[in-house]
């Protein structure tokens, strides 16, 4: 973990095969399953669920960048914020009609799928949250 | 006696065989370089989330509702046993190590009035206990073990498959047994249970520091049992995807280490055939010039 610093937050992004991003930030917000919230230095300890969403760095008032990720979980503690996200990308790396064509892929999936089990309907039902939520993050940057 | 010829062409085999050994050694060393740095790469998301498990864990594990991945099914009847191993052979005792460990564990289980079932990660470790045990196997994932990079994809795939036979009812108790990568010489045959978890140990930096703080309250976005019950299927990919890492590296430690083993031993068997050899053909030399010497002392007499 990076070194502890009064009045930057300490963040961290791992995913199951590599730190993501470790960096100091005056803030990030995360795309929490009940909705974003922002995270300052000494937050209160919090763990929580996050939906598939965007998590975005800021430095002072900018956003310096901008990740995607596919759901996770976020924790804060005295030493900072840690996401664990099964998938991630800057959102940089991704472009729309890729994105389009996956919820596309994903919707004729579960379309195709002949009566699935419950497990198998959940599966595709969270590929389609997750492929939707990168078109409209996607979109919504413009 | 072999002849001269004979010797001069099992050396020369030898030869082949100690450069194609050799290569291999170096090839084994440099994927042992990069499995060792993938399983370092992989170890922080999976110390983080055995520390965010250890903490959600220790309030919800006694209760009533507790998720049947963390109570247990109540049972302990039936066991599946995943087995990771290697598609490739010639890495010394990487397999026959775990295979062994499968079998006396499966005797164990069967002793003791249990029903066994495996599932196997990796070609040899199937073949292996397939005449033996082909019965039990109710799975083989293929085309994981032999990749040059593993994918926590596959992991997550293996885990799935897993959750949906605890689902239904079809096992209790499941654990993975592996190669604990320890050095490049050094491999340890690990059982870990992965269903039910068992309690990890509340020691990563996290825990010390909430204790630090006077045992710090989370906050739980939306609650408790809820972010427990998605954290819980993904601790299982995560493990297996650390024990599938593990054994990667481990794979190639050991086949290293039987590579080196075998150069040398080919370098020996080089240094005894080239002695054999020119003793043969010294004594080829005496014995043709006292044939010479004693035909020319008949022909004078």
């Amino acid at each position: 973990m990076a070194e502890a610093s009064t009045d930057k937050l300490a963040f961290e992004l791992v995913s199951p095969e590599r730190v993501l991003a470790s960096v100091h930030a005056d803030m990030v917000v995360v795309p929490g399953e009940d909705g974003d919230f922002g995270v300052l230095v000494e937050h209160a300890p919090l763990l929580s669920l996050l939906r598939p969403g965007v998590i975005s760095i800021y430095q002072g008032q900018q956003v310096e960048q901008r990740i995607f990720v596919e759901g996770g979980f976020a924790e804060v503690n005295p030493k900072g914020l840690i996401v664990l996200a099964e998938a991630a990308a800057p959102m940089g790396e991704l472009n729309l009609d890729d994105a389009r064509q996956s919820l596309k892929d994903a919707e004729e999936d579960l379309g195709d799928a002949r009566d699935p089990t419950e497990p198998e309907r959940e599966r595709l039902e969270r590929a389609i949250t997750v492929a939707r939520a990168r078109v409209e993050a996607l979109e919504f940057q413009g | 006696m072999p002849s001269l010829k004979e010797l001069r062409g099992r050396i020369g085999s030898v030869k082949q065989t100690q450069k194609i050994t050799s290569a291999m050694k170096l090839v084994a060393a440099s994927k042992l370089k990069r499995a060792q740095e993938q399983a370092e790469a992989s170890r922080p998301f999976a110390l983080k989330m055995s520390a965010m498990l250890a903490n959600l864990a220790a309030g919800v594990r006694d209760l009533p509702g507790a998720p049947p991945l963390l109570a247990g099914s109540g049972k302990e009847e039936t066991h599946l046993i995943v087995v990771a191993t290697s598609d490739r052979g010639l890495c010394g005792g990487f397999n026959s190590s775990i295979v062994r460990a499968v079998r006396r564990r499966i005797a164990e289980l069967l002793d003791a009035g249990k029903a066994v079932k495996i599932i196997c990660i990796g070609r040899k470790g199937r073949d292996m206990l397939r005449r033996e045990h082909g019965k039990l196997i109710i799975e083989f994932v293929d085309g994981v073990a032999g990749k040059r990079r593993m994918e926590y994809a596959d992991a997550a795939l293996v885990a799935q498959k897993i959750l949906d036979l605890y689902a239904a009812g079809e096992f209790d108790v499941c654990s993975i047994i592996f190669n604990r990568f320890k050095s490049a010489v050094t491999q340890i045959v690990t059982l870990q249970q992965i269903v039910p978890v068992e309690p990890p140990a509340p020691v990563e930096d996290t825990a010390a520091a909430s204790q630090a703080e006077g045992g710090a309250i989370y906050e739980f976005e939306p609650d408790e049992e809820q972010i427990l019950s998605e954290l819980l299927p993904r601790n299982l990919a995560v493990q297996i995807f650390g024990a599938l890492v593990e054994n990667a590296a481990s794979e190639q430690g050991a086949r290293m280490a039987a590579m080196d083993n075998a150069t040398r031993n080919a370098g020996e068997m080089i240094r005894k055939l080239t002695l054999r050899y020119n003793r043969q053909r010294q004594a080829q030399i005496t014995k043709e010039l006292i044939e010479i010497i004693s035909g020319a002392e008949a022909a004078v007499g």
